[in-house]
């Protein structure tokens, strides 16, 4: 029968094959200086500052992303040799150290690290004790992104997420942490707890949400809102000023119940074959300028000095949303949990999503 | 048959394919079964195919049965209708139609999901149009049926091809003969036309059954990722939460339901004797 | 009467579900605003864009290599085997053809991860050379397939009687066996690239870092949100296969009118 099928196909087939003519060539062809492969979170690099590090160094990089902690977590625990530089999040990088996955850094071929402030660094402790393997990158806090005209109640705690009201408006983090922060944090427990009955609730709770939820995703939040196809998201305080630009009516708060604030780093992996490059790459990107112009591309708070002190529209440099004051609400950051406590979200997670 | 001086040359000359085969066909299979039947240190186990039998993982594979299901049977009510109406024209004709029909499948299978995201989105092209024309608007994206529109759309022409294929080869003279014999059209219908289709129809079924059993980029795109199948399970446990085991052992569990559709296949091609 | 009007509806509706939503994505494509609700105005500006983006030349220009490779990989491979099947014994020849289905039954999904699995054990870096591998595999079946029918019902009488009369095993095959299996050759090639250039699933599975065939491209960015230029990608590609389709169908239509 799929014979038949086939020479059906095939007078179709014929038209495609001019394709081919179309293109060739091949550009794997590396730099001068070698390659650089490097692994970031979508839209997350003002993408012409790739091509001036590709131009200054003579290194050519191959620039890929990934959508979330995990997905880059899979991505090296099957191969560490896959990239050079990545830029993982906080508690990621406590797992990437624990299971031996990325490498001490030399800070004296990163000069330029001494740009990121002594603050950041204190934090990035807190995962990467003596600070060995990390170079802070953006840091924030996770939060509601809502529009004004579309929301008529004080927006204020994660509870607005649970409004039947808003029934088919809500847009949740597709990632497990992300998503069992807001509702851990609304039940007034920790974010980071392994207690099974605190997550038990959690769990319920998110299943309860589920109906409300338009959809859970990641970086479409972002478009989504600004083509008011929702009313309110859970989504990086980063996005706030870009949202907002794009859109007057989204406005970004932090809960009262507090959030999770966040650092990324850069990190270089294990199986590393271009360790100097990605030291250079490192160092590149902790340049005052560089920094600069990847804060005003990507819009999420910087951790470097010379960036912060040179940013021009003074309504940004500001901004309590870019550099909130972290005591006006209570705050916690993600802890690696162990395998243990990774199965158990993991295996809620499961619940929740395969819910009805 | 003497193109061969003797076997030997001819088992010599298919041995780069044999090689090829067991390399990338067989081994891969064998090695996904390994994974299905250990942990992750390497003790034999049951527990990873076992795991579909727990509520979530049940719910999904449940799921994707039923939604996959339904959208076969959608595309066999839409295909067969066409499949009787091109088969009765006349050959240049329908030549042409059918090729329009199975043209959308030459575009990117992800570009054709992409435009019903566009279509179906709560701001999206048609809700626009309905409520230009003061109509009340539809919510279907992220819902099972927005799954089920995305899964006939891309699978139709894998029905209508089969079903057009074995009712045009139905010799005219059969269905005359019953009709000079007295039967009346419905008659003629289920006696006749319906029964000389059947492999078609099976072979529609098992070729629109099977990938939308197990796709994952139909469910993520037109679902919102709130609607899991079991094929976004497998694909979670290999791309985020890292546990090959686990994957291989539910990719397992589908492979059992790709060999009950071969046995079907199988049975109702002899039956038919085709090809 | 009543039948035929029926019929023509039935088609026609059938039609403008399959085509409706292509062409609504064509429209959008030269529409200035971004969001999809409004009408912002004629623009070709994501057609431009579309050209200057390099990530979309990358991806389509591996899309294509990946497919003509493969395509001639397995169709040299297929044909071969194919005429060594002759001399070879029914039940061994039954056994090949068991292991070739395999890929063509199975679902993409278990295919793609079982040559995941293989890769990574070989300690394969995943990237270019992986995908190829993956689609050659993939692409061997349609090629076999089309090209067996050929074989069975040859008759190998000219062949001999080209022997007889002292024509040397290769000339006499190139001139009397194998013109009687290009149709074949050639279909199951075609058929094979069109595989080839619509895979998702297997290289989505089987691809390494930095390297995106057309449709990994277009999952990553529909899951960062939908951008215009994607329309205009989709356009471009709907119209050239339509276009060349055109052409196909006439080109033989005259060839077979002259005899």
């Amino acid at each position: 029968m799929k014979k038949r099928i086939i020479s059906m196909i095939l007078s179709v087939a014929m038209t495609v094959s001019v394709f081919a003519l179309s293109g060739c060539g091949s550009d794997s062809a590396s730099g001068e200086n070698g390659k650089l492969y490097v692994y970031n979170w979508g839209e997350y690099i003002d993408e012409e500052v790739i091509d001036e590090f590709e131009e200054e160094t003579g290194i050519k990089v191959i620039y890929d992303t990934f959508e979330s902690n995990e997905i880059m977590y899979a991505k090296l625990a099957q191969d560490s040799s896959a990239y050079d530089v990545v830029c993982p999040s906080d508690y990621m990088v406590q797992k990437l150290i624990q299971n031996d996955l990325i490498q001490e850094l030399d800070f004296g071929s990163i000069p330029n690290s001494a740009n990121i402030g002594a603050q950041y660094y204190e934090s990035a402790s807190d995962f990467d004790p003596g600070n060995k393997y990390a170079v802070p990158y953006c840091w924030g806090t996770v939060g509601i992104l809502y529009n004004k005209t579309m929301v008529d109640d004080v927006v204020d705690s994660w509870d607005i997420l649970w409004d039947e009201k808003y029934s088919g408006q809500i847009l949740m983090q597709d990632s497990v942490r992300d998503a069992f922060m807001v509702s851990l944090l609304r039940n007034g427990y920790s974010m980071n707890t392994k207690n099974e009955d605190e997550l038990r609730v959690a769990t319920d709770d998110l299943i309860a949400q589920k109906p409300l939820v338009q959809a859970y995703v990641i970086d479409q939040v972002r478009d989504k809102m600004i083509g008011e196809e929702a009313a309110l998201g859970v989504i990086y305080s980063g996005e706030a000023i870009y949202t907002a630009r794009e859109n007057p009516d989204l406005v970004y708060v932090v809960p009262k119940e507090g959030t999770n604030v966040w650092i990324d780093s850069w990190v270089i992996t294990k199986g590393s074959k271009n360790v100097e490059n990605a030291q250079k790459w490192i160092d590149f990107m902790c340049r005052g300028d560089i920094a600069l112009r990847n804060f005003e591309y990507i819009t999420y708070s910087t951790p470097n000095t010379v960036a912060q002190e040179n940013i021009e529209d003074e309504d940004i440099k500001n901004s309590k949303v870019a550099f909130p004051d972290l005591s006006t609400f209570p705050t916690e950051s993600y802890q690696y949990l162990g395998e243990d406590g990774d199965k158990l979200y993991n295996d809620s997670w499961m619940e929740v999503k395969s819910a009805d | 048959m003497k193109l061969f001086k003797n076997k030997k040359s001819a088992y010599l000359m298919s041995s780069p394919y044999i090689a090829w085969a067991l390399i990338f066909i067989v081994v891969p299979l064998c090695m996904v079964i390994y994974y299905g039947l250990t942990d992750s240190h390497g003790a034999m186990t049951f527990s990873n195919i076992a795991t579909i039998a727990k509520p979530g993982y049940l719910k999904a594979l449940r799921r994707s049965v039923v939604l996959a299901l339904a959208s076969t049977l959608v595309c066999f009510i839409l295909a067969y209708p066409l499949g009787m109406i091109l088969s009765s024209m006349k050959l240049k004709r329908n030549t042409f139609l059918v090729t329009l029909f199975i043209l959308p499948m030459w575009m990117n299978f992800l570009l054709r999901t992409l435009t019903w995201m566009t279509l179906l989105e709560g701001k999206g092209v048609i809700n626009t149009v309905l409520e230009f024309l003061h109509l009340p608007t539809i919510n279907i994206i992220n819902t099972p049926s927005a799954i089920i529109l995305g899964m006939v759309y891309n699978f139709l022409p894998f029905m209508i091809l089969p079903i057009y294929n074995s009712l045009s080869r139905i010799d005219d003279n059969v269905i005359n003969a019953a009709r000079d014999l007295g039967a009346n059209s419905l008659q003629t219908f289920l006696r006749i036309t319906l029964p000389l289709s059947v492999p078609g129809i099976i072979s529609g079924i098992t070729m629109v059954f099977i990938p939308a059993l197990t796709t994952f980029a139909i469910s993520t795109m037109l679902g919102g990722s709130k609607i899991l199948l079991i094929g976004n399970v497998i694909e979670q446990e290999f791309t985020q939460l890292y546990d090959w085991h686990l994957g291989s052992g539910l990719s397992i569990v589908l492979m059992i339901f790709i060999l009950i559709n071969m046995v079907v296949e199988s049975i109702f091609d002899k039956q038919g004797g085709l090809s | 009467m009543m039948k035929k009007v029926f019929e023509r509806v039935y088609l026609a509706l059938l039609l403008i579900f399959m085509y409706a939503p292509i062409v609504t994505l064509i429209v959008l494509s030269f529409n200035s605003s971004k969001s999809r609700a409004k009408w912002g105005g004629f623009t070709l500006n994501w057609y431009v864009n579309l050209m200057s983006d390099e990530a979309v030349a990358s991806a389509l220009v591996n899309t294509l290599t990946i497919a003509v490779l493969a395509t001639v990989f397995s169709t040299i491979i297929g044909t071969f085997t194919c005429i060594a099947m002759i001399g070879i014994s029914k039940k061994m020849r039954s056994v090949i053809m068991g292991i070739t289905n395999i890929p063509m039954i199975n679902a993409d999904i278990v295919t793609g991860i079982s040559l995941m699995l293989l890769f990574r054990f070989l300690h394969l870096s995943s990237g270019f050379s992986t995908i190829l591998l993956a689609h050659i595999t993939f692409n061997i079946p349609f090629v076999m397939l089309s090209v067996m029918p050929r074989i069975k019902n040859m008759n190998f009488y000219v062949y001999e009687a080209a022997l007889d009369l002292g024509a040397s095993p290769a000339y006499a095959f190139s001139k009397t066996v194998l013109p009687d299996l290009v149709p074949g050759i050639v279909s199951g090639a075609l058929m094979a690239f069109t595989m080839s250039l619509d895979d998702f699933i297997i290289t989505y599975f089987t691809k390494g870092s930095g390297f995106e065939t057309l449709s990994t491209l277009i999952y990553s960015e529909v899951k960062k949100g939908i951008k215009p230029e994607i329309y205009a990608l989709s356009a471009i590609i709907f119209v050239v296969v339509l276009v060349l389709l055109f052409i196909v169908n006439r080109a033989p239509a005259s060839k077979t009118n002259k005899k």
